[in-house]
């Protein structure tokens, strides 16, 4: 019936698509689109980035905090240790045996493992790889960790403890 | 949209005709593609001779969409497809920080003023919602009134009217999920649908809602059914009336058909067709942007039972006609055989409804034919005054 006007008409269709993709209008057009789509793309993937990453920025403005108060922290017992949130990682105060005061970051420099004050063994002990500090400094005694425990300046009140960053 | 139509190379539908036209546009692609030593060439061969990308190529080159003076209606399932994609994405993203149970109303109030554009993933997830049941329904009725049900698409209308109900449970169960004091009386209210069913209503509904009253165990299990039953059940359901509607490709409507094969048009699918699908998407995309950035989704006081309810507590728009008809037939026929009568009455409708294939399965008109038509007009001008009448006395 009319097939062959159908196969004829292929190329008429063709000729004229493929001249006209070096025309400027073509070229705007694809430009564009081109620039509509990022645009469109931007404003679905921004708000989802920012709202996946909320607590992350949330976490950085913890991490901003300088100092700590700890009601009541100055009747802690001899050779024993608090712990507690400085910003929004772990920390532990230490009422040393012979009354000193110390706090250290409780986050073990190995794999960020919580460590442990054992004061039987004189020690502040991770359980993860076995790595072991000293109480009194934070150094690293002996196992895998690298560094020092992050030291904090400790004020000892009538009421309570303030512990602040170094 | 004719215009636009038009310029198309508008094709005969007999498929030798069909055929032809398309090998005669194989053969360029092959020539081409057998020159081509690019980057691009070879990973498509890669690819196709592993997954046969040739063979999905060549039926999309195929599948043809009919052209006439109704063929608006035909993007409607499209925009409804779309629009279920948001909302997995949407709800994967509340899925983030959503907590069930105790927490819900709390992390639902972090989301939206804690987090980040919480508020507009939210908006954007409630507005999506009601939208997609808006073009559901669009989409039934004009598969409706296009007789597109008829033979042999009669299970497309069945796993049809089965997504609109799972779509009507997704809207009722996530609507409980923030547990403000709107959605908490909305879910206690709503309930009352599945209590009149008559003998094992109250057996049905305390173990829907687990338990005497809505609480956090009903949170917990609505937000199972939301999250993970219904998918379950939905996505499959869908997948076969997706195959179904290439199987049997569109419907035409009767007027359509009376015509010759030869003065029927169509346009190919790919890409003619699926360009206007993503224009469509693309309004839908801008229509859903708008209301949930210019009309955030409210989030209520935390419900709470012993606050009495607000005024002009209701169902989302959607439950509105068959909760206001109960609500008729209770005030005219006092006590419980008011509400047998109006959920048997609802369901005698619901029942013809889902059986008009059967009744009206012929491709010809008659008196069948024109009854179906005449009841598809009677249901929806009864779901429409219901509906107004709902919310003329809430107002």
């Amino acid at each position: 019936m009319s097939d062959p006007v159908l196969i004829e008409s292929q190329p008429e269709i063709e000729v004229p698509f493929e001249e006209a993709e070096s025309t400027p209008t073509r070229r705007a057009f694809v430009g564009i689109a081109a620039a509509a789509g990022l645009c469109y793309a931007g404003a679905v993937c921004y708000p989802i980035y920012r709202y996946l990453a909320s607590p992350a920025e949330m976490a950085a403005s913890e991490g901003a905090v300088r100092q700590v108060t700890l009601d009541k922290a100055q009747a802690l017992p001899l050779a024993s240790a608090l712990m507690f949130k400085f910003g929004s990682s772990p920390a532990m105060l230490i009422h040393g045996a012979d009354d000193s005061w110390v706090a250290f970051s409780a986050v073990c420099t190995h794999l960020g493992c919580t460590v442990k004050f054992e004061p039987e063994l004189n020690r502040i002990h991770c359980s993860c790889h076995g790595g072991v500090y000293d109480p009194h400094t934070g150094k690293n005694v002996s196992g895998p960790p690298p560094k020092p425990l992050k030291a904090y300046q400790v004020n000892v009140g009538a009421t309570s403890v303030t512990v602040s960053r170094a | 949209m004719s215009g636009a139509v038009d310029s198309e190379p508008a094709v005969d539908v007999s498929e030798g005709i069909a055929a032809r036209a398309l090998s005669s546009q194989d053969k360029p692609h092959a020539e081409n593609s057998q020159k081509g030593t690019g980057t691009i060439e070879s990973v498509y061969e890669w690819i196709d001779e592993r997954l046969g990308l040739g063979e999905v190529i060549a039926l999309a080159r195929h599948k043809r969409i009919p052209v006439h003076s109704q063929s608006f209606w035909y993007y409607w399932g499209g925009i409804s497809l779309f629009l279920f994609v948001i909302q997995i994405f949407t709800g994967i993203l509340l899925l983030v920080y959503y907590r069930p149970g105790a927490e819900a109303f709390e992390s639902v109030r972090q989301i939206t003023y804690v987090m980040h554009f919480g508020w507009l993933i939210r908006s954007a997830h409630s507005w999506c919602a009601n939208l997609f049941m808006f073009s559901i329904l669009v989409h039934m009725f004009s598969v409706y009134f296009m007789k597109a049900y008829r033979k042999p698409r009669e299970v497309g209308w069945l796993t049809g009217i089965a997504l609109l109900f799972f779509a009507a449970m997704f809207g009722f169960s996530g609507y409980l999920l923030p547990m403000d004091e709107l959605s908490y009386y909305a879910t206690k209210v709503g309930l009352q649908i599945p209590a009149s069913i008559p003998f094992m209503g109250a057996f049905t509904t305390t173990i829907l809602r687990g338990g005497p009253e809505v609480s956090d165990f009903t949170v917990q299990r609505f937000f199972a059914l939301h999250v993970v039953i219904l998918p379950l059940l939905f996505i499959p359901l869908l997948g076969l009336h997706l195959f179904l509607v290439q199987k049997h490709g569109n419907a035409v409507p009767p007027s359509e058909e009376a015509k010759p094969l030869a003065a029927r048009k169509s346009i190919p699918f790919f890409p003619n067709f699926f360009q206007k699908d993503l224009a469509m998407w693309l309004i839908s995309l801008n229509v859903l942007a708008l209301l949930a950035s210019i009309f955030p989704w409210d989030l209520g006081r935390q419900a709470d039972s012993l606050v009495p309810a607000p005024a002009g507590i209701h169902p989302e728009w959607y439950f509105m006609a068959p909760f206001h008809m109960l609500k008729i037939l209770g005030n005219w026929l006092p006590g419980a055989t008011g509400e047998v009568v109006g959920i048997l009455l609802f369901t005698t409708g619901l029942a013809i409804w889902v059986v008009i294939p059967f009744y009206d399965g012929e491709n010809k008109t008659g008196t069948r034919g024109r009854n179906a038509h005449y009841f598809g007009l009677f249901a929806v001008a009864a779901l429409i005054i219901t509906t107004a009448l709902g919310y003329w006395g809430i107002r």
